[in-house]
């Protein structure tokens, strides 16, 4: 009798497992290791990305981004546009309603005061925000009743989501940051380890610079979310031990950031455990082309300034040539393998921004030799071309990093072929991105002929980006060296268009501009060579499900949906 | 009988005492092997490149990772350029910076270790001074010479010969301290001993004497640093190289070949244990022909 109940038991369990799929807290635990450890979970104080991905966890945004880099509403009831009034029409305001019954983890309501209160401790002048950027030109934000909230911009703001959305600007919960404000910012220990947010998990244990442990929201607005009723978000170590972790030893579900040699991902995968998962966004490793002479015999204080043009890159022609001779796909193979693409795009994404310049993906080691011969470089002697008495030889310089060398050697022997000499140069990451005015050695002072790295844009608009380009952006001594526009580039029809970009609100006109600007600085004037599209890459084990890498905001930005796979 | 052999004695014409250094050199086996791998290495580098002409620099994209073959007999690296001629490029780079490195750090730390250790008057000085280098941070200070001299030294020299004297001066100037103190220490000793005593009686001037009597009895701790140093010179190098400070890095150096395979170590061991093999053994031949070395120039065990 007592068997015959136990096998009863045991079958009714069995029957009701798939009902208790959908469940919150089902399905146990899920690992997730930062090989770079978390250091505090308020990204107002940090701007590490493995902080601010670590609190996404815990404390949303108003909306957030997908994966196609589209605004998705999180707290709020819509995304506010101009369409549906919720953005006024000369675009300097912004109006958020916030869904009606949403709770904090500890049971209290979620009101516009708490919106509110965020803009203004991160717009504390005293508290040093991270995260200031996302708050910059606001007039005032103000609480209309409970659940609205309206920020009013100093002026027109075509983009307007940059407030409140995105992992990186999360709300806090005004009651519990009170006492935080301006200096207290970085003295609140207990707030800044474990906020009270309103996101799928809440904060059981903190330990700084190692481990997070974290169970199931039990106010979460979604009752059969999240899946797991505990995560731990470990830190530590490095790309490789990471991935190694989740691809051959399964110990953990999933690594994030995980940039590792294509061959050794090849061979990880081969563990069968886990897979690399991958996506786009707008980070492009690229050749940047000096339009100013950064010869030593000049003196201090005019080398690489824009009073000396480069005597041999001032021509087209030889920038042409220069990308003509690269292969970027074979690039992309050694390099990056899975995680990067070839392009010709500084704007790589999101899609509508991303002009359909793909003329430079096709080798053309004759047509490079063909544009140098009619550009007055003869071969000489040697094999290297020489004009007037000039040989063209390049000093080529970037950031120590195995892959970047790898590149440099590869595209040395390739400009060898053309009759181009290189001088390579690589230097310490620490010293070349430092902006340091009295090194010699950054990436802004530029004493190199060409230099290659990565840079992206935050968010999904490029106007902030493409309006680096203009005139008075030049890194010069009288900027102390400071300012984007490292090339030097220079011209009057692209400043215009910054500025009619900064005007235009209608997002297709957006981004036909942003398309055009992208296009003269790269195929029309070849100032800017792009070789590779680098994509996100981390590992996730085979048991986790529903994971959507997404490079537009936090990589955890939709754990609630993940689960166990059975 | 007895007549016959002391006449052949005295007619055989006197002999260099080097031939007694290398005599006696020659009964440490240890020794000869190390000078043996040492001249072996010497000839790899140095002969080496005139028989395997490839260029060390060439990037053959189709021949990626390859294997030992015949036409690379140590394979390829992950550029396909070949490894046979780039381990040989790369230890004449790091032997000729270990060799000038060692000498320039010998020479000071002997210097100052002598002049410290005999004349008390300077004593307090140099040995202030080298205790002011043992405490500064060698890192930074190496950052600072290269961002300070790297473009002056490149513009008049050439890119790989500047950094070349920048590199051995940069680690020559900041190793020699060990080897002063430890050479003051054995001068120290040396200036009580009876036979420097009666050599100061008779009224020997301190250059003869430090050049007679002190220096070749403090060669034995003299030589052990300098086969130490050649080995920690060739290891900073590589630092260098690693943190972007050394050489251009189309350069191969052995410990830039070792730094760059460390990456794919467990796909292409032998990447890493190629060079690593060659430092070592660099290193340990050296370390051989030292010992022997100091041995057989040391009179008390000469003959024994």
């Amino acid at each position: 009798m007592k068997l015959k109940t136990a096998l009863l038991g045991a079958v009714a369990t069995l029957a009701f497992a798939p009902a208790a799929f959908a469940e919150r807290g089902t399905d146990g635990e899920v690992k997730i290791i930062y090989w770079q450890a978390v250091s505090t979970l308020n990204p107002y104080l940090s701007s590490g990305t493995k902080d601010v991905e670590a609190a996404s966890l815990v404390i949303e945004p108003l909306a957030g981004f997908n994966e196609k880099g589209e605004v998705i509403a999180r707290l709020v009831t819509e995304v506010p546009t101009v369409e549906n009034g919720g953005v006024s029409a000369d675009l300097t305001s912004i109006t958020w309603r916030i869904k009606p019954g949403l709770l904090w983890s500890d049971g209290t309501p979620v009101t516009a005061n708490d919106a509110v209160f965020t803009a203004n401790y991160c717009m504390d002048p005293a508290g040093g925000c991270a995260q200031l950027a996302r708050y910059e030109g606001i007039k005032t934000v103000e609480a209309l009743d409970d659940l609205t909230v309206k920020i009013t911009y100093n002026e027109p703001r075509p983009n307007p989501y940059t407030a409140f959305v995105g992992a990186t600007s999360p709300l806090l919960q005004a009651a519990q940051f009170a006492n935080c404000m301006g200096a207290a910012a970085s003295s609140c220990t207990d707030q800044n380890f474990a906020p009270i947010g309103t996101g799928p998990f809440r904060v059981t244990e903190f330990r700084t610079n190692d481990v997070v442990q974290m169970e199931a929201n039990p106010n979460y607005r979604d009752p059969a979310k999240p899946a797991f009723a505990t995560v731990t978000v470990k830190g530590g170590g490095e790309a490789a031990a990471a991935a190694r972790a989740v691809m051959e030893t399964g110990e953990y579900d999933y690594a994030w950031n995980t940039q590792i040699s294509p061959e050794v991902q090849g061979q990880m995968e081969a563990g069968g455990k886990g897979e690399f998962i991958y996506a786009f966004g707008t980070l492009v490793e690229r050749i940047e082309m000096n339009m100013t002479d950064p010869s030593p015999s000049l003196p201090e204080g005019e080398r690489a300034t824009v009073a000396h043009p480069h005597p041999i890159l001032s021509d087209i022609r030889v920038r042409r040539a220069l990308s003509m001779a690269i292969d970027r796909d074979l690039l992309v193979e050694i390099g990056y393998g899975a995680a990067g693409r070839a392009t010709c795009n500084l704007v790589p994404a999101p899609e509508m921004f991303a002009s359909d310049n793909t003329d430079c993906l096709v080798q053309d080691v004759e047509g490079a030799k063909a544009l140098l011969e009619e550009a007055g470089w003869k071969v000489g002697a040697d094999g290297v071309r020489e004009k007037d008495g000039m040989r063209l030889k390049l000093l080529y310089q970037t950031s120590v990093n195995a892959v970047r060398q790898d590149f440099q050697s590869i595209i040395k022997q390739w400009w060898n072929d053309i009759g181009v000499e290189v001088e390579l140069k690589a230097i310490d990451g620490s010293v070349y991105f430092g902006g340091d005015a009295g090194s010699p050695d950054t990436f802004q002072k530029f004493y190199a002929d060409v230099e290659m790295y990565a840079n992206n844009f935050d968010g999904t608009d490029p106007e902030p980006y493409l309006a680096q380009y203009t005139c008075d952006k030049a890194p010069s001594p009288a900027t102390q060296w400071q300012g984007e526009n490292v090339n030097r580039y220079c011209d009057p029809a692209y400043d215009a268009l910054v500025v009619e970009l900064g005007r235009t609100g209608e997002i297709s006109k957006r981004a036909e501009l942003a398309r055009r600007m992208n296009d003269m600085l790269t195929k029309d004037t070849m100032t800017i060579v792009p070789l590779v599209d680098r994509g996100r890459l981390s590992a996730r084990s085979l048991s986790l499900g529903g994971v959507v890498l997404n490079t537009w905001d936090s990589e955890l930005w939709n754990v609630s949906d993940w689960y166990r796979v059975k | 009988m007895t007549d016959a052999i002391s006449i052949a004695a005295k007619r055989s014409a006197p002999r260099n005492q080097w031939w007694d250094v290398w005599d006696q050199f020659k009964t440490h086996k240890g020794a000869l092997v190390g000078l043996a791998v040492f001249f072996s290495i010497l000839a790899l580098i140095i002969i080496g490149p005139w028989i395997w002409t490839q260029d060390p620099g060439f990037v053959n994209l189709r021949a990626r990772n390859q294997g030992f073959s015949a036409a690379h007999p140590l394979g390829t690296d992950q550029l396909g350029r070949d490894m046979l001629a780039r381990i040989m490029a790369g230890g004449k780079v790091s032997i000729s910076v270990g060799l000038t490195a060692m000498l320039l750090s010998i020479t000071l730390g002997t210097l100052i270790g002598v002049l410290a250790g005999y004349f008390k008057r300077l004593e307090n000085l140099l040995m202030r001074g080298t205790d002011l280098f043992l405490a500064l941070p060698l890192l930074p200070l190496l950052l600072l010479m290269v961002t300070l001299f790297r473009d002056p030294l490149s513009r008049s020299f050439g890119p790989e010969t500047g950094i070349f004297i920048l590199i051995v001066t940069a680690i020559g100037a900041t190793s020699w301290m060990q080897s002063a103190r430890i050479v003051r220490g054995s001068v120290l000793a040396l200036k009580e001993a009876e036979f420097v005593l009666a050599a100061r009686s008779i009224g020997t001037p301190p250059r003869r004497m430090i050049t007679r009597h002190i220096l070749p009895n403090v060669m034995s701790p003299i030589m052990v640093s300098a086969t130490l140093g050649i080995a920690s010179a060739i290891i900073t190098e590589s630092a260098l190289s690693f943190l972007g400070l050394g050489f251009p890095p189309d350069f191969p150096t052995w410990g830039r070949l070792l730094f760059d395979a460390v990456d794919a170590m467990q796909l292409y061991p032998a990447r890493v244990i190629l060079p690593g093999v060659m430092i070592s053994l660099t290193v340990l031949s050296v370390n051989y022909i030292g010992d022997g070395l100091r041995d057989a120039l040391d009179p008390r065990i000469r003959g024994r």
